[in-house]
């Protein structure tokens, strides 16, 4: 019933009731929760702002070359110049201005890919769940072969054959990404097809078009919206490790995968080159992720995801 | 059981073709071998005579065919780059694979248990909270990033471990962890939720109420009823594992089937990519397929429900 409700009267107990601590412990959490996806958004907000303000904001140009202050280390340690706060790469470049432009390309690629990817999941994942038997049978066994496949090994194969073009690492990425999103519509397709409305639908000579879009779709909007945030770290990670082997995006354009990629070559002297690309890739999937699990909790505390 | 058996049969065998269909669509449909195979430069009819040689003016399911044919005796031809059968090149390179898999299963148990069950036990205590916090960051955390920070401060700084390669125990530990962290957090959060689940039962009630010793009602009645959603999942999640494993073994230069397909992508060896594709997905398939036998065996609900 109300889990909200119950946690309150556990709260003015100082959560001594028996039984009722532990719904008071839930909404408590809950609220840390949003508290940390809060914290989680501002951080997104300035990963995004200088992602996008990147010309203004950078010091140098990322792909400035400057032979002569190569494998410059950070600001604080010895040699480190405060120029340079993250100190340089193997070829001089600013690797502050780096980071702060690479992450347009991860956000590109994360956003877009998320947005192919979830309209074919939700399609799909809408056609099975509603007209069930023979289509659902099809479009599942193709969700349990992509499932199979290992999505790395999948994206690896196919870049490698199509070549590494930012578009093709977008579809790429969104195709191998849709089952997760039609396995889950399905089910919640399959739950809603089953309520009053839908039969009242019906009988007042709806057409099924119709009542995808108009009475289940709207009821779906919450569920996409939280898979689709955490789908955005996801696509992340896998971009940058595409780009850390060398087949995603291609140098000089800088990306936190290839950047950390060169670095590791470099990684006996000058650390710093893959410790800060990787970093970043770490706190922006962390902060979305906590957003992710905020947006959950805010949205729908029930929601099995 | 034996219907159940027979229906999950059926739906492997749609899996395993579904599975060559796109190991062939990925080199003959969106891509063209021949120019793979030639030079840059060569002439209009040195592609035509590639084109005749290898099959492709041959409609598609004819191609088709004899890819899948040979691929069911184990022959998906010959390395473009070696020249020695593709087949054999990977399952040369598939103990170390299965040994870092193993290792790195065995690795996010030793972390997941003890945590999971702690924190399900002590619910909301700081345990609690640390573990939830930890398992947070351990999903959101890149692993080859994880493994090459393992790499600066324990080989390059300590000198304790070897950086990368293959042979003695110690090259296993860094490769274990990196891929242990990349399991242990989902694991860890089903352990607690199966924890605290089981222990609300009524049969921990009796069992306390018999008197029995509160870790043995922990380590007996509790913990065997929480593992078996814990071994579902975690036996679903095989592909994820080799999945990490790719990664994993790309980090550590790991002699790996997964990095025998890096080298083979970046070689244009498509014969040895279809190769490794088809084997790890016939694996997991394989895997997934003994586990919901096995979960269909312990819980008679799922035979009928599935």
């Amino acid at each position: 019933m109300s889990a909200v409700r119950a946690g309150d009267v556990a709260l003015e107990h100082g959560g001594a009731l028996p039984g009722q601590a532990d719904e008071g412990g839930r909404s408590l959490r809950r609220l840390w929760r949003l508290k940390w996806g809060l914290v989680a958004a501002a951080i997104m907000l300035v990963i995004v702002v200088s992602a996008v303000a990147a010309p203004w904001l950078a010091p140098y140009s990322p792909v400035e070359v400057d032979i002569q202050h190569r494998l410059g280390p950070p600001a604080w340690m010895d040699g480190g110049k405060r120029e340079h706060v993250l100190g340089t790469d193997q070829i001089g470049r600013d690797l502050f201005s780096r980071m702060i432009y690479g992450g347009r390309v991860s956000l590109l690629i994360g956003v877009a890919a998320v947005l192919v990817s979830s309209t074919i999941g939700v399609l799909l994942g809408l056609g099975a769940g509603y007209f069930g038997s023979r289509t659902d049978w099809i479009i599942m066994t193709l969700v349990n072969v992509m499932l199979t496949f290992p999505f790395v090994l999948l994206a690896l194969a196919v870049i490698a054959v199509l070549g590494p073009s930012l578009v093709n690492m977008i579809i790429v990425l969104g195709v191998a990404d849709w089952p997760l999103y039609a396995r889950v519509i399905r089910a919640e397709t399959m739950a809603i097809r089953e309520r009053d409305f839908i039969t009242a639908g019906r009988a007042l000579g709806m057409s099924h078009v119709r009542i995808i879009f108009r009475q289940i779709l709207p009821n779906l909007v919450s569920v996409i919206v939280v898979i689709a945030t955490l789908q955005v770290a996801r696509v992340i990670i896998l971009e940058s490790f595409l780009s850390f082997l060398g087949l995603g995006v291609q140098p000089p354009t800088p990306a936190w995968g290839n950047m950390l990629g060169e670095g590791r070559v470099y990684m006996l002297n000058s650390w710093w080159i893959a410790a800060f690309p990787g970093a970043a890739i770490f706190i922006t999937t962390l902060a979305i992720n906590l957003m992710g699990n905020a947006l959950r909790d805010w949205l729908d505390p029930h929601m099995k995801l | 059981m034996r219907r159940y058996a027979l229906r999950q049969f059926v739906q492997l065998l749609v899996v395993i073709v579904g599975i060559s269909m796109l190991a062939f669509a990925i080199l003959h449909v969106i891509g063209d071998p021949v120019l793979l195979l030639l030079p840059q430069n060569a002439g209009k009819e040195e592609y035509e005579r590639y084109h005749k040689l290898l099959g492709l003016d041959k409609p598609l399911y004819v191609q088709y065919w004899k890819f899948a044919s040979r691929a069911v005796q184990g022959d998906f031809g010959k390395s473009w780059y070696t020249n020695t059968p593709a087949f054999k090149l990977v399952t040369e390179r598939m103990p170390p694979t299965l040994y870092l898999t193993s290792a790195g299963m065995v690795m996010a148990l030793l972390i997941s248990l003890p945590l999971g069950i702690l924190a399900g036990l002590r619910r909301h205590s700081l345990i609690d909270n640390l573990c939830t916090m930890g398992a947070v960051a351990g999903q959101a955390m890149p692993i080859f990033w994880l493994g090459i920070m393992l790499i600066i401060i324990f080989a390059v700084r300590l000198k304790m471990l070897p950086a990368s390669g293959y042979g003695t125990w110690e090259h296993f530990i860094m490769p274990a962890f990196t891929l242990g962290a990349f399991l242990a957090p989902i694991t860890m959060r089903l352990v607690r939720s199966g924890v605290i689940e089981v222990m609300n039962m009524e049969y921990i009630k009796t069992a306390r109420a018999k008197g029995v010793a509160e870790w043995r009602v922990v380590a007996k009645h509790a913990f065997r009823n929480a593992c078996i959603p814990v071994i579902t999942v975690l036996g679903l999640q095989f592909g994820q594992l080799l999945g990490g494993a790719i990664v994993t073994e790309t980090v550590f230069a790991w002699p790996g089937v997964a990095t025998l397909t890096v080298d083979s992508i970046r070689n244009q060896d498509f014969p040895v990519v279809q190769g490794a594709v088809v084997l790890l997905a016939l694996i997991i398939v394989a895997i997934n397929f003994v586990v919901d036998l096995l979960v269909g065996f312990i819980d008679p609900r799922i035979r009928v429900g599935a």
